[in-house]
């Protein structure tokens, strides 16, 4: 299967429009494709009105609303916004989503990618490290987090018994308010390490190998390869893997959950974990939802943002999408 | 490998500097690998101590008691028979439902020509990059509309469709050969036909690319249950396991639980190294295909 010949097979019919397109659609030989047509697509467009564009809409009203679903929703247009600009809580959760996303995904990117390196090597053995560094991010979320809480206990923790080892006296790990954050982003990378590393690695493994041989014969020296081939070739999955991180981190649930429950002290509290609060303890569904508007303004912008800076360091960004 | 060959130095001189950078680059990935690995070996080596080991300092890998009936244990307290049927009915329906719904509909934007196809693609596409979270909150309103709280439709139903599976599955059957399908359209197959007969078992790869992604996010899926399944009886495995470590008295069992993780970790790890080659090129195309 090859993802370039995606595009463009299918374009053989000139683009018409409006009713007499419509009544052609329906009519003479036609007739059959265009029913059938509808008819494979209805479960799937069924379910992507009721589930994804309804509540999508939907959304856009709750977060103009006081709504404790015991009663009516009241329209109160955008005060949960100005709610949230006096809420020091909602600020501390926002500075915690950037904590953890703008230290978890460059950290992690920047492990994933010596692993790659070193994955692309032609070795015996490397599918089985490969499945080995993949294998937490198959793991189930809540699995993982509740083994590394027993992993960060203080006192009979594994990682603090492995420091005492070596003669270090380990922090408090998840109950300490400045070492909690780090903890979950050290989990979280253990578990998310392989996605990247494998992107990555496919990348690596794109680069022709005469681009290689070219730098050789022009007395490029390993780490000019690597600067002027590697790097630059690298950019695309480097790309991908930027943009999807950020998104995923920004929406990290599962281990803020079951590793600390936001504690203490909502330092380890991200944005998704308070509008859950919101939303199912406190039953407040239109701060929640207006929360939950914000969370997605921001991943637009960092997507946005993300775009426009590909243009800079990205090579071939332009031609492919424009 | 690419990088590392046609040094200027002799022949010799650059077979060994090669044989030292494998070693190395083994002695690295060996030391990651231990790490990557630690905690699974760190739950499965608590899973069989008794109470007194898992509380032991300082630690042992090796249990000084062997206990294997914390499984069954850990197994009975929580009901994990019932998650664990919940948690596979639930996946087998997820998984078939979305095969369906996806093929169908890749099948009908990749070939079948009717008005609107296009444009409704551009909204499926720009709908995807819409983050769950946003849906959490009038999604479970929804629910609670057709009273599904506390059902496993709640978690089935709406993800039985899926716009990225769909988006997936047309790229990939736009590639299949048209002449294929003309072939079985001459000879009188019906467009259900062609597409049952032709283009699904052409599609087996991506087909499988798209289970297996979709048994593992079912399966490992945790915020979305734990929103809407309340009652004891319909939870699904993460679920129990989230509740069993909260549930517990003085002494955490963390014994129990460390067994109970291992049993849910299993299927998992089973199907991803059964289906391994298809997970792996999901991702990879993926991947390359979202980086330009």
């Amino acid at each position: 299967m090859t993802a370039g010949a995606a595009s463009g097979i299918n374009r053989d019919e000139p683009k018409r429009g409006g009713l007499s397109d419509l009544r052609r659609a329906f009519s003479g030989l036609r007739r059959g494709e265009t029913i059938a047509g509808y008819l494979f697509l209805a479960p799937n467009f069924l379910g992507f009105i009721v589930f994804m564009l309804f509540p999508i809409l939907f959304a856009f009203y709750i977060m103009l609303t006081d709504w404790s679903l015991a009663k009516e929703p009241q329209f109160i247009g955008l005060k949960n916004f100005e709610t949230m600009v006096n809420d020091r809580i909602f600020w501390k959760t926002l500075v915690n989503s950037f904590y953890y996303t703008f230290v978890a995904v460059p950290t992690g990117i920047f492990i994933a990618f010596w692993l790659a390196l070193a994955l692309n090597r032609k070795m015996r053995g490397i599918i089985f490290f490969r499945t080995v560094y993949f294998l937490p991010q198959i793991t189930l979320t809540v699995a993982a987090a509740t083994v590394w809480r027993w992993i960060y206990q203080p006192e009979i923790g594994l990682i603090n018994h492995i420091l005492e080892i070596f003669g270090v006296d380990g922090p408090k790990w998840i109950h300490d308010t400045k070492w909690a954050m780090p903890s979950v982003i050290i989990m979280s990378n253990w578990q998310g390490i392989g996605f990247a590393m494998l992107i990555l690695l496919a990348g690596l493994q794109g680069i022709p190998e005469e681009y290689y041989e070219a730098a050789s014969i022009d007395g490029a020296s390993g780490w000019q390869r690597m600067r002027f081939v590697t790097l630059p070739m690298l950019t695309p999955a480097l790309f991908f893997v930027v943009v999807t991180s950020l998104i995923g981190a920004f929406q990290a649930f599962d281990q803020f959950f079951v590793l600390t429950q936001g504690g203490p002290a909502h330092a380890t509290t991200p944005l998704t974990l308070y509008i859950f609060q919101n939303a199912f303890s406190f039953f407040k569904m239109g701060y929640g939802a207006a929360l939950a508007a914000v969370l997605f303004v921001i991943i637009l912008i960092i997507t946005i943002i993300q775009w426009q800076l590909a243009r800079r360091w990205v090579i071939g960004f332009d031609e492919d999408n424009e | 490998m690419a990088g590392m060959r046609k040094r200027n130095d002799s022949r010799f001189g650059q077979k060994q500097t090669k044989l030292l950078m494998d070693l190395l680059v083994y002695v690295v990935l060996s030391v990651a690998g231990i790490i990557f690995i630690l905690p699974f070996a760190w739950m499965v080596a608590n899973s069989v101590k008794d109470i007194r080991g898992i509380y032991q300092y300082p630690p042992t890998f090796i249990p000084e008691v062997w206990q294997f009936s914390n499984y069954t244990e850990a197994w009975t307290m929580t009901h994990f028979d019932l998650g664990f049927l919940n948690s596979a009915l639930v996946a087998a329906a997820v998984v078939l439902g979305q095969l369906f719904t996806a093929s169908l509909a890749g099948y009908s934007f990749a070939r079948l020509r009717y008005p609107g196809r296009d444009k409704i693609f551009l909204l499926y596409i720009s709908l995807m990059m819409v983050p769950f979270t946003v849906l959490l909150i009038p999604l479970y309103v929804q629910m609670r509309w057709f009273g599904w709280i506390s059902t496993l439709q709640a978690v089935i139903v709406p993800f039985l469709f899926t716009p990225w599976g769909t988006f997936m599955m047309r790229q990939f059957m736009v590639t299949i050969p048209r002449e294929l399908e003309d072939a079985a359209r001459i000879d009188g197959c019906g467009f259900f036909r062609t597409y049952w007969l032709i283009i699904l078992p052409l599609t087996k790869p991506a087909l499988a690319t798209l289970a297996i992604f979709t048994f593992v996010n079912t399966w490992n899926s945790f915020q979305w249950p734990l929103i809407v399944l309340g009652k004891p009886k319909v939870k699904t495995l993460p679920l129990l396991l989230a509740s069993f470590q909260n549930q517990s008295g003085m002494r955490t069992p963390w014994h129990l639980i460390m067994a109970a993780a291992t049993f849910v970790v299993i299927p998992v790890l089973i199907a991803f190294i059964v289906g391994q080659k298809y997970y792996v090129r999901g991702i990879v195309t993926s991947g390359i295909k979202g980086g330009g």
